[in-house]
């Protein structure tokens, strides 16, 4: 989400996702929260399935790399120590380096995969070790360094771009975002001491190291850190309140995009059943009318077509 | 033997249904607004120890197997579970009572993201109960190692959604192993678990508390019937019932929409139970009587088990038929 933020795609582009909405542009309200895309910001759908996108992401530099207006221009593609573990890893890794491609493979070792350590993920010395393997430039970064993490991507982007080949970079992290569970379904002190988690948010956290580095510089202090947590705050409250009340996306997209060009009969007569079944119940059943009204044009994109 | 062994021996069966829902008086009328039966409140629901030692096929391990079967329901105990309570239970059982027996997959140790393990590895200690590293197709061969070797293994796929990086796996090498090696070896000691379909709310059914097993292939009669057969399986029994319920007793608003004539029909609910080998003789011998077939599931129609089933149907009961065979699936 950095990246996109940094490419200027918006909060409110965030929230509409998150929420699903009629103005997600991400994927219609198709998929879960946090599965953001966007072609004019040169990044690709997030899929659900762990590390199916790490191969895909070879193919991708690969690409570019024929592509005479983006020679200047590497794949990157994250994931964390865990998805590392799934054979698309391996295959992945081992195309972008055989083939080979310019893909920049940033791994967020963050010491957990859900429940799971990482002690429990691999026996080797974390996903670092591997580039070695497969033959390709390899950095292993303190992930909670900024500083560290901008210059070793940038050498990374650099040898990428040099060697049209793929480099591999683990960033040495703890889950601490926010609450630092992995999500509501997960109450993460039933594997994490409470206290670890506590002393890591508050010694070994980038943002209060950066703070911390820019005040010694001078650069920074309380009040702008205030100031900027505010602003912040507001400006995502803001965005938050503003997505929550839109409506989400006519209901005929249920059956768009499914294929690309011209609709096979199964699609057309599907979604005739649900027009049909809208016709008769859509405004007696009360169920269903309370549904629909959810829906940006409350189902009558399908009545008038 | 079947690849893989989704049976009851190690997973006690999604508790369900008894022949009770049409003779009992506790069909509660529906509320003003309408509402009918939900998971919650369904009425097929085996909430009592009676109707739980009644599900048809039942049969504890402790019994004489070739003796007849036995519909005595004296000496043993049930108690109240959910869903997932059943499952670790069943999983216990298997721990207990076979030592080769180990459960494993993502995130089992402390439980698992659906608590189907939780204090498992506490009571049978992290050799028998342990997270694997993330790879499903990692956690199907590992599985099939384990079988190989005459072992129980009991691996967990987080989400059936992310059962595609093991098909290789189950599809190429598990189904295929007895036949390609000439029934030399086997897998039938592998049980994969996983959970699928629409998330209902928390079923609380009785269940068994001993080592029992339900049969594969069979299906259930939930609701006999002899104008229609629903045949179904898994959370949309639930919708089903729902319907019916609608049917024959429509709330005020869709009382116009329901003819008086089909509202007492009778409809016969089936609960197929397993989808392979599935259960030929149950059903065609219910079409035979009925007449007509609407096959639900939620998987996509086309290639979907509602088109083998319906394929099988109009060839042994073609001239039984009073009408096409008809599916309610989810949309593609
Ligand atoms: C193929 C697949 N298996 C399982 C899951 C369920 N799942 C979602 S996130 C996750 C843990 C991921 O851990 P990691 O890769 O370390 O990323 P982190 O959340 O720590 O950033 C799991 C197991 C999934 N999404 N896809
Ligand atoms: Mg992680």
């Amino acid at each position: 989400m950095g990246v996109l933020l940094w490419r200027e795609f918006g909060l409110d582009n965030v929230m509409n996702q998150c929420f699903g909405n009629e103005f997600d542009t991400s994927g219609k309200g198709r998929q879960m929260p946090v599965h953001f895309g966007s072609p004019a910001h040169h990044f690709h759908t997030i899929s659900s399935p762990l590390a199916t996108q790490i191969p895909q992401a070879a193919g991708v530099g690969y690409a570019l790399k024929r592509t005479p207006a983006r020679q200047h221009s590497i794949a990157a593609c994250y994931f964390g120590e865990g998805a590392a573990s799934e054979g698309d890893f391996h295959a992945g890794l081992l195309l972008a380096s055989t083939i080979p491609s310019p893909t920049l493979y940033i791994a967020r070792n963050n010491g957990f995969a859900i429940s799971t350590p990482s002690t429990e993920q691999f026996y080797g010395d974390g996903i670092a070790s591997r580039g070695p393997g497969y033959g390709i430039d390899t950095i292993r970064v303190d992930g909670n360094d900024v500083l560290a993490v901008l210059a070793a991507v940038r050498e990374g982007r650099r040898r990428c771009l040099e060697q049209g080949r793929a480099v591999l970079l683990e960033a040495m992290s703890y889950r601490q975002v926010a609450v630092g569970h992995h999500s509501t379904s997960d109450d993460s002190f039933a594997y994490r001491a409470r206290s670890e988690v506590e002393d890591r948010k508050r010694i070994d956290n980038p943002i209060s190291r950066f703070r911390l580095f820019m005040e010694s510089q001078g650069w920074w202090n309380a009040e702008a850190e205030e100031e900027l947590k505010t602003r912040l705050k507001a400006d995502v409250m803001t965005a938050f309140k503003k997505s929550e009340k839109f409506q989400r996306h006519e209901l005929g997209e249920l059956f768009t995009d499914v294929y690309g060009g011209e609709e096979p009969w199964n699609i057309k007569e599907q979604r005739e059943e649900l027009t049909g079944l809208l016709r008769k119940y859509g405004e007696v059943w009360e169920p269903w009318r309370t549904e629909l009204a959810k829906f940006k044009n409350a189902g009558q994109d399908l009545l008038k077509r | 033997m079947h690849t893989t062994k989704f049976s009851a021996r190690a997973v006690k069966r999604l508790p369900s249904v008894v022949r009770r829902w049409n003779s009992t008086s506790a069909v509660e009328a529906p509320p003003a607004g309408g509402h009918a039966p939900s998971i919650a409140t369904s009425q097929i629901l085996r909430t009592t120890r009676e109707s739980a030692l009644k599900t048809p096929g039942l049969a504890f391990a402790d019994e004489d197997s070739s003796g007849p079967s036995r519909t005595i329901v004296g000496g043993r105990e049930t108690r109240k579970m959910n869903t997932y309570q059943a499952v670790r239970d069943a999983m216990s059982i298997a721990l207990q009572k076979d030592e080769t027996a180990v459960v494993f997959g993502e995130d089992v140790a402390f439980g698992g993201v659906f608590r189907c393990t939780m204090g498992l590895s506490e009571e049978f200690g992290r050799e028998r109960v342990f997270n694997t590293p993330l790879t499903e197709q990692g956690i199907a061969g590992f599985g099939i190692g384990m079988a190989l070797m005459g072992h129980t293994a009991i691996a967990e796929i987080q989400f059936a959604d992310y059962i595609y990086p093991a098909f290789d796996q189950l599809v190429n090498e598990a189904a295929k192993v007895r036949y390609r090696s000439g029934g030399s070896y086997n897998v039938g000691g592998l049980t994969i678990r996983t959970p699928t379909m629409s998330v209902g709310h928390a079923k609380v059914e009785q269940v068994p508390i001993d080592d029992f097993e339900l049969p594969l292939g069979k299906a259930e009669v939930l609701v006999p019937g002899s104008d229609l057969t629903l045949l179904t399986w898994g959370t949309p029994v639930y919708h089903c019932e729902t319907a019916l319920h609608m049917l024959s007793s429509p709330s005020p608003a869709l009382e116009k929409l329901v003819p008086e004539s089909l509202r007492s029909v009778k409809i016969e609910l089936i609960d197929l139970r397993s989808i392979l080998p599935w259960d030929v003789e149950t059903i065609t011998e219910s079409v035979k009587r009925t007449g007509r077939l609407v096959i639900v599931h939620e998987a996509g129609m086309t290639a979907g088990v509602g088109a083998e089933i319906s394929a099988e149907v109009q060839k042994r009961c073609f001239l039984k038929l009073n009408a096409p065979v008809k599916r309610v699936t989810g949309w593609e």
